[in-house]
């Protein structure tokens, strides 16, 4: 296993790994019986990269983020996130989540659900109004402030739910197919607009995705898993320089990358045959 | 135009006035002030004219206000021309009453159907469909009870019983002082105020939960009769012990939906507020507790009339001499049944009023909820 190697060697040279997993396993006790949703996960995840999880459905991806955001508890191994345990971190605000669906509060205005996350730490009612600006502008939802969730379209309100994270501004994004439910021309603007905040900040990011043209035009390494029992199957390290224009995409490295990326998903899943 | 359709009301009213004619008189022929030609020829006169010229309308409203007009008509000569013949009306005397009555079932099918535009007569109209409803509840009532001489111990009409509230409203306003404004309130504060801060406190130490769901459970399948002149006996005879009873049988409901509502928020937003290290008292204020609303406010609903029957029927155990379930009790020992009417008037529409404040409160705070916006969820 190449990979196991590559992730070896990259861990004892990094001193700044934000999510380091090691054999990490997660096994759920369900009426049915257990089921394994991770098994032996090792990765190591950097300041600054942006790492896509892609896989088929069911293959652990979403508990592997819950895992990082100590929204769930591994069974087995050890994870790190910051040098922390995930609690410790979740309690030092290290990370943004964006969950699979908008989940806004229905009684607070898309203004107000922005804000949300910055009333709970505190911040100053003037810093807060600049920062639900700036997000919402990032999403393009200016001059919907005012409106209420179930006044918007479910593409807006997973835009809305977008900025939020974005307000809270964490160093660590964990991003649950965030733009699964966008429409392609808005889903290549966010993809822009996410892309250059992230060079602009300096920001980590875990992505999950179904998409494989996503994963490769976002990513810095693209993580592929398999289920039953969730499990990495493959590490691939992205080639494309950071600045990233959309055309990108028709380049034949980019579409070298995509066919690696294709390759170990139908891998995967032969392996289960 | 639908409404200047011929209709199975108007055409059933018709048929009543024609076997009316065929069955006069309408009083029993020893009545002492029989109606005139004059009057019988004008109450059918004004239901089947009214009744066919409405086919002719064009305009629903038109049409609407031509049955107003006959139906109610027909209704107060009928009315009238039994006044000094209680319980001498014979048949043709009921089938009319009947013919207006389809009339006015007619006239509210033609309102139903109307669209207005502008905004003001939408709601008049919304006030207006359930007004004539409730006015022919009245009108069978009074023309029925006075046609057919109804005992008035049994059911007095409800002229006499307006006339016996007009006769006594200080003694009316006395009663729902103490009643209403002193036990009915102050319980119903207390007993849902306690009610939801206990369910906080179960809610933050899980050791409460099960022990005091249980006991609240009790509390409330006490039967209230048994525990009103126990409540006498420790806080006397004054509002206070009637108080005391309210606030038992408010207490419970307000308890147990609030820990329902409580555990009413979605996973996904509990695990939001987790992520973002939200301490309990943040979670609950910007999460549960809102989303707990709609089932608060289902128990304020159901409080608002508890609280009221609690209170009255407590002062069936003693008393001071004012409360309204203590002019109840000690009248219908007297007969004075009218004025046992006027204290259920009284209490039904104080009811109405106290449960209409809360629901429209509950409207403007859960306007997000999908029942209240009737959208999707
Ligand atoms: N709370 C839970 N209890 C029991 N089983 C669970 C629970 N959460 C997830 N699972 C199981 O764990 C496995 C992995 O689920 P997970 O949600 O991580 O998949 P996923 O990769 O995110 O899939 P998708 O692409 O459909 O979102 C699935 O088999 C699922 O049934
Ligand atoms: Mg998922």
């Amino acid at each position: 296993m190449l990979m196991t190697v590559n992730q070896a060697t990259a861990t004892r040279v990094d001193q700044n790994a934000v999510v380091e997993a090691r054999q990490l396993g997660l096994t759920f006790q369900t009426n049915d019986g257990p089921v394994r949703a991770l098994s032996d996960v090792n990765l190591t995840i950097n300041k600054g990269e942006f790492v896509s999880f892609i896989g088929p459905s069911g293959c652990g991806k979403t508990t592997f983020l819950r895992v990082i955001a100590d929204l769930e508890q591994p069974t087995e191994g050890k994870i790190s996130i910051n040098g922390m345990s995930p609690e410790q971190a979740r309690e030092a605000r290290a990370y943004g989540y964006v969950f699979q669906a908008a989940a806004l509060f229905p009684w607070r205005t898309i203004e107000s659900n922005v804000g949300l996350p910055l009333e709970i730490i505190g911040l100053p009612k003037a810093e807060q109004q600049e920062r639900i600006k700036r997000t919402l502008d990032l999403v393009n939802l200016s001059g919907f402030e005012k409106k209420y969730p179930w006044q918007l379209s479910g593409g807006m309100q997973q835009r809305a739910s977008i900025a939020r994270a974005l307000a809270f501004d964490a160093d660590l994004l964990l991003m649950d197919e965030p733009f699964g439910a966008l429409d392609e021309i808005v889903r290549d603007h966010l993809n822009e607009q996410l892309l250059r905040l992230w060079r602009q900040t300096n920001k980590t990011i875990c992505f999950v995705t179904h998409s494989i043209p996503e994963a490769v035009y976002l990513s810095t390494r693209i993580v592929v898993m398999s289920p039953r029992p969730g499990r990495v199957t493959d590490v691939i390290e992205s080639t494309l320089p950071k600045e990233r224009p959309l055309d990108i995409r028709e380049s034949p490295e980019f579409l070298a990358i995509a066919a690696r990326v294709r390759d170990g998903l139908r891998a995967g899943h032969s392996y289960e045959d | 135009m639908m409404n200047s359709k011929p209709s199975w009301q108007v055409g059933l009213a018709v048929l009543l006035c024609a076997v009316a004619m065929a069955t006069m008189p309408m009083l029993a022929t020893e009545a002492t002030a029989p109606m005139s030609r004059g009057t019988t020829s004008l109450v059918i006169g004004l239901i089947a004219l009214s009744g066919v010229a409405s086919f002719a309308m064009f305009a629903g409203i038109a049409s609407a206000a031509l049955l107003f007009v006959g139906a109610h008509g027909a209704a107060w000569l009928l009315i009238a021309g039994v006044a000094g013949n209680e319980g001498m009306a014979r048949l043709p005397y009921f089938l009319l009453l009947a013919a207006a009555w389809l009339l006015a079932w007619r006239c509210v099918a033609v309102l139903s159907a109307v669209r207005p535009v502008s905004k003001q007569a939408r709601t008049l109209l919304r006030l207006l469909i359930p007004a004539i409803f409730g006015a022919w509840i009245l009108i069978i009532w009074e023309a029925v009870t006075r046609g057919a001489g109804i005992p008035f111990i049994l059911l007095p009409p409800p002229s006499a019983i307006a006339a016996r509230i007009g006769a006594s409203l200080p003694t009316l306003a006395a009663d729902v002082r103490q009643t209403i404004f002193k036990a009915v309130l102050f319980g119903y504060v207390v007993g849902c105020a306690s009610g939801f801060v206990v369910a906080i406190l179960a809610d933050r130490v899980p050791f409460l939960r099960r022990g005091l769901l249980p006991i609240g459970n009790m509390v409330s399948a006490l039967p209230i009769i048994g525990v009103a002149p126990i409540m006498v006996i420790w806080f006397g005879f004054e509002w206070q012990s009637k108080a005391a009873v309210v606030i038992i049988m408010t207490f419970f409901p307000m308890l147990v939906n609030t820990v329902a509502g409580l555990a009413a928020s979605g996973h996904m937003e509990r695990d939001l507020m987790r992520t973002y290290a939200s301490n309990y008292w943040q979670t609950l204020f910007k999460l549960r507790l809102p989303a707990a609303a709609p089932f608060i406010f289902n128990a304020l609903k159901i409080n608002s009339t508890l609280a009221l029957i609690g209170a009255i029927v407590a002062e069936f155990f003693g008393t001071p001499i004012v409360g309204m379930g203590f002019r109840i009790s000690t009248e219908i020992g007297r007969m004075n049944v009218d004025m046992v009417w006027a204290e259920i008037a009284v209490a039904a529409l104080a009811g109405s009023v106290f449960y209409g404040v809360v629901a429209l409160i509950e409207r403007a705070t859960t306007f997000w909820h999908p029942s209240v916006r009737g959208g999707r969820a």
